[in-house]
């Protein structure tokens, strides 16, 4: 889905070849400060590389009109973000922001129990503590059935009992749908239960892909 | 009682002896505040003394030349005090945005108001024109000054609002929506609540002069009416040009937030 090619930002990150297939769950793995969140963040033009070519189906992102690009490949930042108003709002923001048409209650419903997140519509997002805001958050993009979603540690409020649950269902919700999903994560465990791809970063540079050591 | 009583420079002199008066006050209580007091006093007289000269030159020479001198001064001054008020950083596009909203905005609501609301040949009168002007382009500064402040602040703590908008498909004017709409109502609560007590809390300066000078309290309400909504026309227009182009200033052309 993704090709990346001489891809370089500042000196964050420096990556002469990446493939990122198409359907899968693609888990980006590596300390913090190694460049993993900058590399996402290209993938839909949220920062745009000095040099290099990120390709998206077939196209160079560069080509495509970024709001129209960040309607397929959505992303997740690392600190949810709620909007004013309930639960349903914030499930239904995406669309509203893609200018598309809200879904029913029931397709709402049904993202919650993924998300394992017991709440009423009509809650108040403000209440929810920082690990429901983050089911919230994922909850919109599952919502939205984007072609790729690109998550930001999607995990980080999650406590550890839940998160490999959650993340899992996730996927799989994901994989149901046909969303590629590429995440980014410092738990390489969380990783290895997830990711049917797995790509190492140190120093802003790929270093394994799938555990094969890159020259 | 018909005119006005003329206050003579030593009565004039009096008011002098009352702000020492409060000076020797409040240095009683210790307050570290008799130099701001008396320079700002001070300043205000002679800042008056040549706009009374300065106007009456203007009345004396109705020329259209001199009016026009006039509006640009005050523009001018008035661009340039809204900018240094705003108490952050602003960008050179976002200043030459406020240099276009204050004029842009005051002198229409001027030209709707001396054309016309009042008509005759009020627009070539300096005793319409400048005073008038004073009021709709003072107020825009002040608004103008406000909105630039909440609209860079208002970025500012709610930049992860506006880019997860944004890595959600949103365009930058949808994901800075609120922060628009919050700086545009912060412009303009001044002028609303100033709308909203008139009248009742005060009388307006305007209209008070108007009435020392002898004219009814049924005249002097029509042109308080009228330039109260002359004022809020104008601040409400310089806003939003300053908030609609403003906002834009934030992104670049990949519809990135910058820096």
């Amino acid at each position: 889905m993704f090709t990346l090619k001489d891809v370089r930002y500042r000196d964050i990150v420096d990556i002469p070849h990446l493939e990122i297939p198409s359907g899968k769950v693609t888990c980006i793995v590596g300390r913090s400060g190694s460049g993993k969140t900058t590399t996402l963040r290209m993938l839909n033009r949220m920062i745009s590389p000095d040099t290099g070519t990120i390709i998206y189906k077939g196209t160079p992102i560069s080509e495509i009109d970024p709001v129209r690009l960040r309607r397929q490949v959505v992303m997740l930042p690392q600190t949810p973000v709620m909007f004013d108003g309930t639960i349903r709002d914030n499930l239904l923001i995406g669309l509203e922001f893609s200018e598309r048409e809200p879904v029913p209650d029931d397709a709402l419903h049904r993202v919650l129990e993924i998300m394992d997140l017991r709440k009423e519509l009509e809650d108040d997002a403000a209440t929810l503590s920082g690990g429901e805001k983050q089911r919230v958050a994922l909850g919109r993009i599952l919502v939205m059935r984007p072609d790729a979603a690109l998550l930001d540690e999607p995990s980080s409020a999650l406590d550890e009992g839940t998160e490999r649950a959650v993340i899992g269902r996730l996927a799989d919700a994901a994989r149901e749908r046909g969303v590629t999903v590429v995440m980014v994560t410092h738990s390489r465990p969380l990783a290895e239960a997830v990711a049917d791809h797995l790509v190492e970063i140190e120093a802003g540079r790929v270093v394994t892909t799938n555990g094969v050591e890159r020259a | 009682m018909n005119g006005i009583i003329d206050i003579s420079i030593p009565q004039l002199a009096l008011t002098f002896v009352y702000v020492a008066a409060v000076i020797l006050i409040i240095r009683r209580m210790g307050i570290p505040r008799e130099m701001q007091i008396l320079t700002a006093s001070l300043r205000m007289t002679i800042q008056l003394i040549i706009a009374g000269y300065v106007l009456l030159y203007l009345f004396d020479y109705r020329s259209i030349w001199t009016i026009l001198l006039v509006l640009l001064v005050m523009e001018t001054f008035a661009v340039h005090t809204a900018i240094r008020r705003v108490n952050v950083a602003l960008s050179s596009m976002l200043k030459r945005i406020i240099a276009v909203a204050i004029p842009a905005g005051s002198l229409l609501s001027l030209a709707f108001f001396l054309f016309v609301v009042v008509g005759d040949d009020s627009w070539r009168d300096p005793r319409y024109v400048v005073p008038l002007a004073g009021m709709i382009v003072g107020n825009a500064m002040t608004g103008v000054a406000l909105g630039a402040n909440r609209l860079v602040d208002g970025i500012k703590s709610r930049r992860a609002m506006v880019e997860t908008a944004l890595m959600l498909g949103a365009t930058p004017k949808v994901a800075s929506r609120q922060v628009v709409r919050n700086a545009f109502d912060a412009a303009l609560l001044p002028t609303i609540n100033s709308m909203v007590s008139i009248g009742i809390v005060a009388l307006p300066g305007m209209m008070t002069g108007q009435i020392l000078a002898g004219v009814s309290p049924l005249i002097a309400i029509r042109y308080q009416i009228a330039i109260m909504l002359g004022i809020m026309g104008s601040v409400a227009f310089s806003v939003l040009i300053l908030v609609e182009w403003g906002s834009r200033t934030f992104f670049n052309d990949e519809a990135q937030l910058v820096d």
